[in-house]
């Protein structure tokens, strides 16, 4: 029964999925970029502050679980969602066609993802994770009238319908052997050891969900994909899709001991392995900013993987800490490029040479895209030197010198392309230049925004404490 | 509170020089002087005013001590201490900041603001280093103060020929150094690990950990990790591939630095936390690191000699010289590492003061290239009797700092390891063969070009003449350094005598 409590909990979801309703019955009544910008930010900012009343959930609705994971990931799904939203508008002011849809499509997919860190039933994981997946086929493809973008969107469709169809067989071959969906019972139901058609269920489940995470040799959509789609579209799929899907994967992981049987916890070894140098590696030549990031994100999903192997009350923390730093740094790095981009104008500055000598036309935009680029390496002082640590942390306290090998290796050749795009910054010779941001970025919203982020990655990079407390708080409250 | 100071400093004043760009070109200049040498004057108030006896039985060993907690999940605290070795340190890292401003007065010309932010951040970074007694805390002033340093090389630097750019040397000496670091954090995490399974204590401080009752199978390889850390820095033999072109592409300053206070970090390193963490394992190592000592030695003066580019072959002789420091640190005596700490300084002095007179150099003929210098003893007045006097220096004459140096590591060694003695000597006579190259292909010999060159003006002067008055007066009296590290020296050298006893007690038994 769907009590008012349960209503409660759901709050958050239930606010993100009106607004989504008022911004299209507003789109239908008159269109106004700047009003539905306002509307769609409101929504989330609303959502956002819903979320703590969802803590301590009494007792979760049905095919749900509201817990201190899926508050965590909630919050962090509804603040890049906000800042997409914001560098939307940026982007977008000079999109020739309706810009206003965009709006409804990203609050369908944040829909998604809220629905899907909290998915307590493989039913409800499908449905959310669809609900997540659809509206970003038309996110990458917006701007149709680019190639490129088209190409995007249309590869991740097909790619993300197989990913799709390795995932309902896995849930199809567990049903077959338990007989039960929901993640409690399919536990319940296993106390004898898992047989071959369990696991193989489970392999392809990760296989789907790898897919969505671009973990290697699941990988070779991401590229095309964050470089043909418009930069906030990549912005999204590279924060809010790329976290929710693996918060599912870390609960399937924590809630089903058969996930973490023998035999699966090498396969997700050898593919951690796999991502964090391949992801790595193929990054090393890339003169392409967005392809290059793209390559990142699938080497940082990769050290994230070692949370999934340990799959212990630790990894839930090192899950959250290392997603904030990600999300933190990803954000600041995308948004560098999404408002040299700004406004729309064809396809965007995503080639490095746009990029050379930022630094002495605008000072302050290229030292937040150092700060992120130094976080994405992991230097101290930095958000993502608090992940990293974390991750190595884990590593060693759970005994996975291989991955921890793998962490330092990757992390060593990794060095060597941010080093290259940060040092592109400061070479005074005039490059080949085609865009520019505009003066006034700094004063705009999005530029704000972007001093934010930086300074975020800094603080929580020099005083992470609060951040870690409020994780260690709510990975305590995890089933 | 002064400990955080001295930090601070450095920071805030490159954020100053960062801004005052906008105020003309000297200001950012003068005020990363004043910044450098109010380190300097707050290290030597403290070494004037410090009491440096012996530490007596359990009483505390740091002189000023600060902390604070910071991470406390992790149990990390901002903990700094200064006891004679860092201050020491620190002081010549003041020094040493001062002159690298002061050579950069001419050579930098663009950006000078950025330029004076990267080098007083670094030298920020490395003041930390030398003061962070919390692991977490020295790990990260340790990889943090490569990040200017890159900056430094990659943007201000000399364009080599091809293939020796300036970005691939910076680009190099980042990786290498970064990698190590992380097998460092590797270790450092794996301490704290088995440190809270055995007293369920979440700590990186220095004194606990030292308590940590690491299991022998995990042992040597964490030490290790340390090592390869503090091997690339310094740089021992097999890890030195970055060390050549980051000089030989570097700004004057930037060797300066790198030179003077970033190798030195490195012994720092051993000193502070490599052997007092794992006596046993270093014991162990000793006549592993030994050999990798003279290695170095004999290989940095074999390849000096060999060298075109002048900043190159001082590169060379820095792996030599740090060898011999190698060799000292682990040679367990306590006249050995004191040799060691003035040879530190020693070298600090003398491979500052020969980047900086190439350094010059290269202002004046635009070429770091050997071939096409020659007979420039004639050419320019002054420059080249100094360069005379820090080759003397260089190649360990006695009255210069470094002589007293290398004496007293070699015969502080004698006793444990004659052979290595012996063969480290063989060294001496190499240094002086490169030496001499330098001095003769660069000043003496058939003139390359004709005509006069400017003298040295009064900046020079102060540089070189506050250097030379420094090597030689530590090479005359260096009680003063030898007094402020005796307490240091003495509690190293008694985790080796330890050891070695209950080794002749296994063996009488």
């Amino acid at each position: 029964m769907l009590t008012t409590a349960h209503l409660v909990t759901v709050l958050p979801l239930i606010i993100v999925a009106s607004t989504a309703v008022i911004v299209m019955l507003g789109v239908a009544w008159q269109r106004n970029h700047a009003v539905t910008a306002l509307v769609a930010a409101a929504g989330l900012v609303i959502g956002l502050l819903t979320l703590p009343l969802t803590l301590p959930a009494a007792s979760s609705p049905p095919l749900m679980q509201v817990d201190g994971l899926a508050v965590m990931a909630g919050t962090l799904v509804l603040v890049s969602a906000l800042v997409t939203v914001i560098l939307s508008h940026h982007y977008l002011t000079g999109y020739i066609g309706p810009k206003e849809e965009f709006y409804l499509l990203l609050l369908c997919a944040t829909a998604g993802a809220l629905a899907l860190v909290a998915s307590d039933h493989l039913a409800m994981l499908f449905i959310s994770l669809e609900l997540l997946s659809m509206p970003l086929y038309g996110m990458l493809a917006y701007s149709f009238r680019a190639e490129r973008s088209l190409e995007a969107g249309i590869k991740y469709l097909l790619l993300s319908a197989a990913a799709t169809a390795f995932l309902l067989f896995g849930m199809a071959l567990i049903y077959t052997r338990t007989g039960y969906l929901d993640l409690a019972a399919v536990t319940g139901a296993l106390v004898q050891a898992p047989d071959a058609w369990m696991l193989a269920g489970a392999a392809l489940i990760v296989v789907g969900l790898g897919f969505k995470l671009s973990v290697v040799p699941f990988h070779l959509w991401t590229p095309d994909v964050y470089q043909g789609g418009p930069a906030p579209a990549t912005i999204f799929l590279a924060t809010v899709s790329k976290l929710a899907v693996f918060v599912v994967l870390l609960r399937l992981v924590l809630a089903a001991p058969f996930f973490s049987s023998e035999w699966l916890q090498t396969l997700i070894t050898v593919l951690a392995l796999l991502t964090m140098l391949g992801g790595n590696l193929l990054a090393l030549f890339q003169a392409n900013l967005k392809r290059l990031l793209g390559y990142s994100s699938i080497a940082h999903f990769g050290y994230l993987l070692v949370a999934i192997v340990a799959g212990n009350a630790l990894a839930t923390e090192t899950t959250g800490v290392y997603l904030i730093t990600y999300l933190v740094t990803t954000l600041a790095a995308f948004g560098v490029v999404t408002l040299v981009s700004s406004p729309f104008g064809g396809e965007d500055a995503d080639g490095l040479p746009v990029y050379r000598g930022l630094f002495w036309r605008r000072p302050y935009l290229a030292a937040v895209m150092t700060v992120s680029f130094l976080s994405l390496a992991g230097i101290p002082l930095t958000a993502g030197f608090i992940g990293k640590f974390y991750v190595i942390a884990l590593g060693v306290a759970d005994g996975r010198w291989w991955l921890v090998g793998g962490v330092v290796a990757g992390s060593a050749i990794g060095l060597y392309y941010y080093l290259r795009v940060m040092v592109t910054l400061y070479l005074p010779e005039p490059g080949m230049r085609r865009r520019d941001v505009t003066n006034d970025w700094g004063s705009r919203i999005g530029g704000l925004t972007m001093m934010a982020l930086a300074a975020a990655i800094l603080v929580l990079g020099v005083y992470p404490a609060p951040m870690i407390d409020w994780v260690q708080g709510l990975s305590g409250l995890t089933n | 509170m002064i400990l955080v100071w001295l930090i601070l400093i450095p920071f805030l004043g490159g954020l100053l020089c960062w801004q005052a760009d906008r105020w003309g070109e000297q200001a950012p200049r003068w005020i990363a002087l004043a910044t450098m040498l109010f380190v300097l004057v707050i290290s030597l108030w403290l070494w004037a005013t410090g009491d440096f006896a012996l530490p007596q039985g359990a009483q505390n060993q740091w002189l000023l001590e600060w902390r604070t907690p910071w991470i406390p999940r992790f149990g990390v605290e901002v903990h700094l201490a200064i006891d004679g070795l860092s201050l020491i340190l620190v002081a010549l890292t003041g020094f040493l900041g001062a002159l690298a401003v002061l050579c950069s007065w001419r050579e930098i010309t663009h950006r000078i603001g950025f330029f004076h932010l990267n080098l007083l951040w670094i030298l920020g970074g490395v003041v930390g280093v030398f003061l962070a007694l919390d692991l977490f805390l020295f790990f990260l002033f340790w990889e943090m103060m490569l990040v200017p340093m890159y900056f430094l090389i990659a943007l201000w630097g000399h364009s080599g020929s091809p293939g020796h750019t300036r970005i691939r040397a910076a680009t190099r000496f980042f990786i290498y150094t970064q990698a190590s670091g992380l097998l460092m954090l590797v270790a450092i995490l794996s301490l704290v690990f088995i440190h809270f399974g055995n007293s369920g204590e979440w700590t990186f401080s220095y004194d606990a950990l030292r308590q940590a009752d690491v299991p022998e199978a995990m042992a040597p390889w964490l030490m290790l990790g340390f090592f390869v850390a503090f091997a690339v820095k310094l740089p021992v033999v097999p890890f030195h591939g970055w060390l050549p072109d980051a000089h030989a592409q570097a700004p004057t300053a930037g060797s300066v630095d790198l030179a003077g206070i970033l190798l030195k970090t490195a012994a720092y390193g051993m000193l502070r936390f490599g052997l007092p963490l794992f006596p046993e394992e270093s014991r162990a190592f000793a006549p592993v690191a030994m050999m990798l000592g003279l290695i170095g030695i004999i290989y940095g003066a074999v390849l000096a000699c060999g060298q075109q580019d002048i900043k190159r072959l001082i590169a060379y002789t820095s792996i030599s010289h740090m060898g011999f420091v190698l060799i000292a640190i682990y040679s367990g005596s306590e006249l050995a590492i004191q040799g060691a700490v003035v040879l530190m300084v020693a070298h600090a002095f003398s491979s500052a003061g020969l980047f900086i007179l190439s350094g010059q150099l290269y202002e004046r003929i635009h070429t770091r290239d050997m071939s096409t210098m020659g007979g420039l003893w004639g050419r320019i007045p002054v420059l080249p009797g100094f360069t005379l006097c820090f080759v003397a220096a260089s190649l360990g004459m006695p009255a210069t700092a470094n002589f007293v140096g290398e004496f007293m590591i070699l015969f502080g060694t004698f006793p444990t390891a004659p052979v290595v003695v012996v063969i480290a000597s063989a060294g001496l006579v190499l240094a002086a063969i490169y030496s001499l190259i330098l001095m003769q292909r660069v000043h003496f010999g058939p003139v390359y070009r004709q005509g006069a060159l400017a003298g040295p003006d009064w900046r020079e002067y102060i540089m070189m003449l506050s250097l030379l008055a420094l090597v030689i007066l530590v090479g005359l009296y260096p009680q003063p350094l030898l007094d402020i590290t005796a307490g240091l020296s003495a509690s190293i050298a008694e985790l080796f005598a330890e050891g070695s006893l209950g080794v002749v007690a296994g063996e009488v038994r």
